[in-house]
C-alpha cells in the first residue's frame, strides 16, 4: 500500500489550474482544497462553497456599536447628569450623530475582522498548516486526498494533462511542521 | 477573471519584459530579505536623529509644561494644532487609495496601497502625539474618554466637537490599522514560507497561520470589501469632524459652513503629495520602477491637480462670502491674511497650494519625476501654511485690539515639528525594511490582465484596432521603465 497521503498538483498559471479543477471534477475526483498566492475569483463556486456570511456579522456588529454609544450618550447626558446649556434640550440628537457613526464603524470593523479570524482559525502564533511552500509565492496548488481515491497514476495524469508543472505525492499532510 | 484581457488603450500597470509571479515576489521582497543599502542607512540615521529630537522636545514639554511653547493668551493654538491637522490630513490619502479606489475598482491602487496605508498609520501617530502634548499633563487623557470617575461621574460632553474628534481619530487609527494588517497577512505568509530559522518563526507568528486556501481568500475578499465600504465614509467623517473643531466656534475665519468639504479636499490633496514624495524616492531606491510606473505617478499628479483646484475654489468662496457677509470682523480677518503681519504665510498658502499645482495641467510636468517631487514638497509646505493661516492668523487679531498679539515659536515648538517628521520617516523606513512595501498578492492579481507583456501578447495574437494600438504605443513613450518601443 502506498504511503501517499495527499496528491498536489502545482500549476504555474491560474487559468490552467481552473482547467485542472474542471478536469478533476469531470472524473469525479474530490478536491480537498486549493491554495493560491492570490484570490482567484470563481473557484469558490466551482468547489461548491457557499458565499461568505461575514456581511451579516458586520451588519450586526455595526448595529451593536451604534446603539451602544447612543444609549451611553443618552444615559450620561440626559438621565444621569443633564446640563443646562443655554436652555437647550439635553437630548440633542444631532450632536450624537458623529459619535454614533464612529462607533458603528469601529464595531463593524473589529467585530467583522474578529469573526473572520475566528471562523478561519487565524491568530498570532498559530502553526501554519502549509501543504506546499510555494503556494504563497508562484504556485497554484490543487490538493487531493489520496486515501480511497482512484489510482494515483490516473490523478497524476489528469493533472499533468491539465497543465500542472509538477505533481507531488506527499506522505504527510503539512510540510510546514518540523 | 484572471484570463480576462483588458482593452489595449489602457496603459500597462506593470512594466518589464518577463515579470512572472515569482519575479514579483523576488522584486518586492528584495529589501526585506537582504541587508539594506547605503541609501537606506543614511536615511535611517538622519530620521532617527529627528526622532530623538522629537523625544527630547516632547519630554521637555511634559516636564516643564506647555509654557515652554510660544503660546500666549491670544494665540492659544499654534504649531501644535497646525501640526496635528497637517498630519491627520496627510494620513487621508492612504485610506483614499486603499478604500475609495478599491470601491471604484481602480486597479492602479494595487501597487501603492500598502505603503500609502502604512503612511496613514504613521501620520496619525504623529498627529495624535500633538494632541497628547497639548494636554500638557498627558495622563489627563483619561478624562476625554466616557468612563466613570470620582466627580459624580462627570461625563464627557458629547455636544463638543473636540470629543467627537477623540472618537473620530481613535476609530480612524484603529480601523486603518486593522485594514492594513489584514491586508498584510497573505504577504507575511509569503515571507514566512521563503524564510528559515528565527525569521521564519517571527513571520510565522505575524502571519496568523495564513495558508491561502479557497475559503480563506473568499472571506478575505469579503472582509476587504466591507472594510473599504466603511472606511470610505469614515475617512470623510474624520476631517469633517476636525474641521468642526474650528467651524463650530464663533471665531471669524473659522466660523464657516464650507469647512468640512474644504478640509477633506485639502486633506486628500496633502496626503497624495506626501505619497508622491515618499514613493518617488522609494521606487528608485528599492528598484520598484516596474510596479510603481509613470502611470501611477501621473494618476497621482492628476488627483493632486483636481484636489488642489477644489481647494482653490474653496479659498475663493471663502473670500467672496467674507465680503458678501457684510460682517466687519469677518471681512477684516480675510483682508488681514494679505495685509496683516502674517502676509507672508498667506502668500505661501495661496501660492503653493493654488498657483504651483496649476502647473500640473501640463503633461510634461506631470510626467517629469524631479519636478513632480519638488511640487509634492511644495504642496506639503503650502498645506502646512494653510493650517497655520487658518489657526494663527485668525486668532492673533481678535475682537479687542488691545489683546492683539503675534506668535513666536520657541525651540521646543520647532523641535517637536521637525522631530515629528523624523519620527514619521523612522517608522516608514523601518516599514520598508521589514514588511513588503507593495501588496504582492494584489499586484499578482493584475499581472495577467494589465501588464506590459500581457498587452504585448494581446497585440501579437488578437485582431486589434490599428488606431488603438498606435495610441497605446504612443502612451508608452512617457514611461521611464520602458526603454524603446518597437
Amino acid at each position: 500500500m502506498s504511503k501517499t497521503k495527499y496528491i498536489l498538483g502545482l500549476f504555474a498559471d491560474p487559468d490552467e489550474m481552473m482547467h485542472g479543477i474542471d478536469k478533476l471534477q469531470q472524473n469525479s475526483i474530490p478536491i480537498y482544497d486549493v491554495y493560491t498566492p492570490m484570490p482567484i475569483h470563481g473557484i469558490d463556486h466551482k468547489l461548491g462553497l457557499k458565499d461568505s456570511r461575514l456581511g451579516y456579522a458586520a451588519f450586526m456588529f455595526g448595529c451593536l456599536g451604534g446603539s451602544t454609544i447612543f444609549s451611553m450618550a443618552y444615559y450620561m447626558l440626559v438621565r444621569d447628569w443633564p446640563m443646562d446649556i443655554g436652555g437647550k434640550p439635553s437630548f440633542a440628537i444631532p450632536d450624537f450623530v458623529p459619535i454614533t457613526f464612529e462607533w458603528t464603524v469601529l464595531f463593524t470593523a473589529f467585530g467583522m475582522v474578529a469573526t473572520f479570524f475566528y471562523a478561519t482559525h487565524l491568530f498570532p502564533g498559530r502553526a501554519p498548516r502549509v501543504m506546499e511552500l510555494r503556494a504563497t509565492d508562484d504556485r497554484f496548488v490543487i490538493a487531493i486526498d489520496a486515501k480511497g481515491n482512484v489510482p494515483h497514476e490516473d490523478i497524476t495524469k489528469i493533472l499533468k494533462d491539465a497543465g500542472a508543472v509538477e505533481v507531488k505525492h506527499n506522505d504527510r499532510k503539512y510540510v510546514s511542521y518540523e | 477573471m484572471s484570463s480576462h484581457s483588458e482593452s489595449i488603450i489602457r496603459e500597462p500597470l506593470i512594466t518589464g519584459k518577463d515579470i512572472t509571479y515569482a519575479q514579483i515576489t523576488n522584486d518586492v521582497l528584495r529589501p526585506v530579505e537582504n541587508m539594506p543599502g547605503r541609501a537606506w542607512w543614511i536615511g535611517f540615521v538622519v530620521a532617527c536623529l529627528g526622532a530623538c529630537l522629537w523625544l527630547f522636545a516632547v519630554s521637555w514639554t511634559f516636564w516643564y509644561g506647555i509654557g515652554s511653547w510660544g503660546l500666549n493668551k491670544t494665540v492659544g493654538w499654534a504649531w501644535d494644532i497646525t501640526g496635528f491637522v497637517w498630519w491627520v490630513g496627510i494620513g487621508h490619502a492612504g485610506t483614499l487609495i486603499s478604500a475609495i479606489l478599491l470601491l471604484f475598482r481602480q486597479n492602479w491602487r494595487n501597487s501603492i496601497n500598502r505603503s500609502a496605508e502604512a503612511m496613514t498609520i504613521f501620520a496619525v501617530i504623529c498627529a495624535a502625539s500633538y494632541i497628547v502634548c497639548h494636554m500638557g499633563r498627558p495622563w489627563m487623557f483619561i478624562y476625554s474618554l466616557p468612563l466613570p470617575n470620582q466627580y459624580g461621574s462627570l461625563w464627557v460632553n458629547f455636544n463638543s466637537p473636540l470629543i467627537w474628534d477623540v472618537f473620530a481619530i481613535s476609530t480612524y487609527f484603529s480601523v486603518s490599522l486593522v485594514f492594513w494588517y489584514t491586508g498584510l497577512l497573505p504577504d507575511l505568509a509569503t515571507i514566512r514560507d521563503r524564510a528559515a530559522g528565527l525569521r521564519r518563526r517571527i513571520y510565522s507568528v505575524l502571519s496568523f497561520g495564513w495558508t491561502g486556501s479557497v475559503k480563506t481568500w473568499q472571506r478575505f475578499e469579503t472582509v476587504c470589501l466591507i472594510l473599504a465600504g466603511i472606511s470610505t465614509p469614515l475617512v470623510l467623517s474624520v476631517h469633517t469632524i476636525v474641521s468642526m473643531d474650528f467651524a463650530t466656534s464663533l471665531e471669524p475665519g473659522w466660523h464657516t459652513t464650507i469647512f468640512p468639504p474644504y478640509f477633506v479636499a485639502g486633506a486628500i490633496f496633502s496626503g497624495f503629495a506626501m505619497v508622491q514624495t515618499l514613493l518617488l524616492v522609494t521606487r528608485k531606491v528599492l528598484g520598484l520602477e516596474n510596479y510603481i510606473t509613470m502611470f501611477h505617478i501621473e494618476a497621482m499628479n492628476k488627483i493632486i491637480l483636481l484636489t488642489g483646484s477644489i481647494v482653490g475654489v474653496a479659498y475663493i468662496t471663502e473670500f467672496f462670502i467674507a465680503y458678501y457677509s457684510g460682517g466687519e470682523y469677518e471681512r477684516y480677518t480675510f483682508l488681514n491674511r494679505f495685509i496683516g503681519p502674517y502676509w507672508w504665510a498667506g502668500c505661501m498658502m495661496y501660492g503653493c497650494n493654488v498657483l504651483m499645482t496649476q502647473l500640473m495641467w501640463f503633461k510634461k510636468i506631470r510626467t517629469n519625476i524631479p519636478i513632480s517631487w519638488v511640487l509634492s514638497i511644495v504642496v506639503n509646505i503650502g498645506m502646512w501654511f494653510e493650517r497655520f493661516v487658518i489657526i494663527v492668523t485668525s486668532l492673533h487679531r481678535d475682537f479687542v485690539p488691545s489683546s492683539w498679539a503675534m506668535f513666536y515659536p520657541t525651540w521646543v515648538d520647532v523641535s517637536i515639528f521637525i522631530g515629528s517628521i523624523g519620527l514619521f520617516f523612522t517608522l516608514f523606513l523601518l516599514f520598508i525594511r521589514v514588511l513588503p512595501s507593495i501588496a504582492m498578492a494584489e499586484v499578482k492579481l493584475i499581472l495577467k490582465s494589465s501588464s506590459e507583456q500581457a498587452k504585448k501578447k494581446l497585440m501579437e495574437h488578437e485582431q486589434l484596432n490599428e488606431e488603438q494600438v498606435e495610441y497605446y504605443k504612443e502612451s508608452l513613450t512617457k514611461f521611464d521603465s520602458i526603454e524603446a518601443v518597437g
